[in-house]
């Protein structure tokens, strides 16, 4: 008998989590409660120089004044703040050399996941910066890019070996100030990547890092700089996914991007982690800071899918500073269950000729609720801005909810602004068409389905094709072709 | 003293004009409660980000206007439609004038808010409807529920039609220096009732006029309305209207707003489609210049299956002007089949002038077609170019275009005469002299 979309709609009911083991590896962890103490024993145990522990201070001290956001179009229970361990870092240091070397139990979870770092070595020629519970486990591929100049390393490597990059940089596209989390984030922030491309230069593979949240009850605050200097190029890659766990877990991560003159970044992200099961329980919060400035004539890309996580608060933004700098967002949002997703993003025209592009599309099952929030402002003396933006949102079945809230700002007659959003569920007409022609009613959804996501799917780099794949068939499973 | 502090106190003055005893005053006092505790809204709050009344706070308006004579009717006479008759319901200064107005009762009760409130006759109308489908939340309609008296009231009886459409027109004369008027209009139209209305606000002088009206609107079964709102006022005048509609299954409402003049207006227009196969429409047109402020705040609730929605709004702006638009659409769960199109056009003619506009969905049903559009950009040179060409001068090629613009608004006007003119309005505001019915 055909399949019908009430039984995949059953299907992504029941579909538990694949990935949810728990990886048993003696940890390193800060008893539990945030206050200056902790703060600077996080930055004495990274070994950090003391301005960056007094940067941590004045953060700490901004965000005890701040209160948590409640504008979000998501409802869950606040973390309590004082029950969580601000740094685990797995046992086994120090650093490897090789992957022999690394903890094999350890690797284990890699190859579980499908991301063994022998095999992405050879198969993809990808440099991989594993984070696991928060410190770098391992990097590879290190020597290739030493030699063309691009420095690849975790943040606090590079705070301790390339202070004069991260003081000048860190904080300056999202400050310490800027939010809640991001404040949180700059206070307590356990490691995360680095990335600097020197001027002219053309990194010669997709960089990579997983992050990963394994110690029970630690909260994972991850900081990625990445910087771009003139006329160069990177496509910087993110992967996630995340043990089961009962209890809620608190991911608040920033990430800076820096594209200077001529520079291109390419960010792409694949989040997977653990939604909480059938009746909501558990799953991850995830509240992310992204923001990148564009220079003259350089560009920012930032391409999503988001199948993960019970609370989802995202929006990654572009600075449009210079003149004739691009912007783009292409993001698939999928929720199941009693997932909530409030994901969008900010393109600020500053600069002349500025263009940005966003596509959203968003993808509701269960009792989920996905909304778009996005902003375009375009300011007085950005002459001849351009943007198109697209939100489209597939309900399937009746109890899942899915909102848009666009706001467009323009202070400039010579910016022209399209908006266009739908909302639809995959149309019986659609399912018709497609059996009249021999396709059964699975394929059909399976066709629709990734139809309807084709578009910010291609734009993510053939090297993470397959991981993303993967990533949406584990919320998708049966319509993805 | 504020003007939140000076409503306050002068409630109680109030109450002292009115029947305390009547069940309507309960309503009153509870509003003002709730006025009383939120006051103003602020910039904080989500729903006036874009609009600030923190200026028009600072402004000492009188609340209760002296009475004044009588306006002559050639004073005032370019404000009502010309070639067509209507009902009239004229208001000077919050006063109904009755040398100014044609009301009626003959079948169909075009009249008096105060009439209302008051006769016993009207008792079980107002027990029915009054604050019905009013927010008693919001705190600026509360503030004027708990100052309502008077306004227009219209009921259309079941299978009724008022033989010719009803205007309603507010005039201040400027013999305060600042004057603060909250007109409330009740509107029902019962079974198979068909109503035209259209409400204009006219100050005299350029003295400062804040006005904040609400307007209940019912439509029963199959009842269709047509209302239009032209706002063309001085650019002292200032403006916040709530019009709150209620619809039953199969009814028709079209609400059309056009915004030409004022200094600051908002436009709070809510649909609720308490049946199925409802069609609501909202449209308007909005061409601003120098300073004006116009912010368009609308929400459609679907609440039962198989209703559709339609909103089309266009601006145009010029100078320092800043155009709001704000569409909210919310199709609940049970609300399947639902159609709901939002479209917003915008032009900018000038380096100064802002808009900010925020259409949102808010959908929990899966059945649905829902769709938003916004554009912002400029005039076509092309097109622009290609009229020039033939002899058409710069100006006048523009206004051509722009006319054309908000063309698919004016389209829907049902009553002719309103169209041509609405369409004198916009020529007068583009600076031509055309026609435009071409």
């Amino acid at each position: 008998m055909a399949y019908t979309e009430e039984e995949l709609k059953k299907e992504l009911e029941t579909k538990e989590y694949e990935y949810g083991f728990y990886t048993d590896i003696e940890s390193d962890t800060f008893p539990v409660g945030l206050n200056e103490e902790i703060v600077i024993a996080i930055s004495k145990k990274k070994e950090e120089p003391e301005w960056m522990t007094q940067w941590r201070l004045e953060a700490f001290k901004a965000w005890k004044q701040m209160e948590e956001p409640e504008w979000a179009n998501v409802k869950y229970k606040k973390p309590d703040f004082q029950a969580i361990s601000y740094y685990s870092a797995p046992n086994s240091k120090p650093k490897y050399n090789s992957l022999d070397e690394v903890d094999p139990e350890l690797l284990d979870t890699f190859k579980r996941l499908g991301i063994s770092l022998d095999e992405q070595k050879k198969l993809a020629g990808v440099a991989v910066d594993i984070v696991m519970d928060s410190v770098s486990v391992a990097t590879t591929f290190k020597k290739t890019l030493a030699e063309k100049g691009i420095i690849f390393c975790s943040i606090s490597e590079a705070i301790k070996e390339h202070p004069e990059l991260v003081k000048k940089y860190i904080g300056t596209v999202v400050p310490q100030k800027d939010n809640f989390y991001a404040a949180l984030n700059s206070a307590v922030f356990s490691d995360g990547s680095f990335c600097y491309i020197p001027k002219g230069v053309r990194c010669p593979m997709e960089l990579s890092t997983y992050f990963r949240i394994n110690q029970a009850g630690t909260g994972q605050f991850e900081r990625t700089l990445v910087i771009a200097d003139e006329g160069s190029y990177v496509s910087y890659l993110e992967g996630c996914t995340a043990p089961s766990r009962d209890e809620n877990q608190l991911h608040a991560a920033v990430v800076e991007l820096i594209a200077l003159d001529d520079a291109e970044i390419k960010y792409s992200t694949v989040q997977n982690w653990f939604p909480g099961d059938k009746e909501g329980k558990g799953g991850v919060f995830n509240f992310v800071t992204k923001r990148g400035i564009c220079h003259k004539n350089s560009k920012i890309s930032w391409t999503q899918v988001e199948t993960g996580s019970a609370v989802t608060w995202k929006y990654p933004s572009c600075i449009l500073k210079g003149d004739n700098s691009i912007g783009e967002f292409y993001s698939i949002a999928v929720t199941n269950n009693y997932q909530q997703a409030d994901t969008g993003t900010k393109m600020i025209h500053l600069g002349k000729n500025t263009r940005s592009t966003i596509i959203s599309k968003g993808i509701s099952a269960g009792k989920s609720q996905n909304s778009y929030r996005g902003l375009v402002q375009v300011n007085s003396r950005a002459e001849n801005a351009r943007n198109f933006s697209q939100c489209d949102s597939l309900l399937m079945g009746n109890e899942c909810g899915a909102h848009t809230f666009p706001y467009i700002e323009v202070k400039n007659k010579t910016a022209q602004i399209e908006h266009e959003a739908t909302t639809s569920k995959i149309g019986e007409d659609q399912i018709f068409y497609c059996n009249q022609r021999g396709i059964d009613t699975e394929k059909a959804i399976a066709l629709i389905v990734n139809g309807f996501s084709k578009e910010v799917l291609n734009k993510l780099p053939m090297e993470f094709a397959v991981e993303a794949q993967k990533l949406l068939e584990i919320s998708l499973e049966g319509s993805v072709g | 003293m504020d003007l939140k502090d000076k409503l306050i106190s002068s409630f109680m003055a109030f109450e002292n004009k009115v029947d305390v005893e009547h069940p309507v005053h309960d309503i009153r006092s509870e509003a003002f409660k709730n006025f009383e505790e939120k006051g103003f809204p602020t910039k904080k709050e989500e729903a006036w980000k874009y609009t600030s009344l923190k200026n028009l706070q600072k402004i000492d308006f009188s609340i209760f206007p002296k009475e004044v004579d009588a306006l002559e009717n050639k004073q005032v006479k370019k404000y009502f439609l010309q070639e067509i008759d209507t009902y009239k319901i004229v208001f000077v200064d919050g006063i109904y004038s009755s040398f100014l107005s044609e009301t009626t009762h003959d079948g169909v009760d075009i009249c008096l808010m105060s009439a209302a409130l008051t006769k016993p006759m009207y008792k079980p109308i107002i027990e029915v409807y009054f604050n019905k489908v009013a927010s008693k939340d919001e705190s600026l309609t509360s503030l004027n529920t708990a100052f309502s008296r008077e306004g227009a009231f219209i009921y259309i009886p079941k299978n009724k039609m008022p033989k010719k459409p009803v205007e309603i027109v507010h005039f201040s004369t400027g013999n305060e220096a600042s004057l603060m008027l909250q007109p409330r209009n009740l509107i029902v139209a019962e079974e198979n009732a068909e109503l035209q209305v259209i409400e204009r606000h006219q100050s005299l002088t350029s003295n400062e006029v804040l006005t904040n009206v609400v307007t209940e609107i019912f439509a029963a079964e199959n009842a269709i309305i047509d209302y239009y709102k032209i706002q063309n006022d001085l650019k002292t005048a200032s403006m916040i209207d709530n019009t709150y509609i209620n619809q039953k299954s199969n009814s028709v409402v079209k609400v059309h707003t056009f915004s030409f003049g004022g200094k600051l207006t908002r436009n709070n227009l809510n649909f609720y489609q308490n049946g199925e196969h409802i069609d609501s429409t909202m449209k308007g047109v909005t061409i601003l210049g120098d300073k004006q402020h116009v912010d368009h705040h609308t929400l459609v609730h679907h609440i039962e299956p198989n209703c559709e929605s339609h909103q089309d709004y266009k601006g145009i702006y010029g100078e320092n002007s800043t155009g709001v638009f704000n569409g909210k659409i919310i199709v609940d769960k049970i609300a399947q089949k639902t159609n709901a199109f939002q479209q917003n056009n915008n032009i900018l003619i000038s380096d100064k002038a802002t808009i900010n506009t925020k259409p949102q969905l808010e959908i929990f049903a899966d059945d649905v077609k829902c769709s938003h559009g916004c554009t912002i950009g400029q005039l076509d040179e092309d097109a622009l170019f290609y009229l020039q060409s033939r002899g058409i001068p710069k100006k006048e090629a523009r206004a051509l275009l722009m006319y054309a613009f908000a063309n698919n608004v004016l389209e829907s006007v049902r009553i002719s005469e309103l169209k041509t003119s609405i369409n004198r309005l916009i020529a007068e505001k583009l600076g031509v002299r055309l026609g435009f019915d071409l």
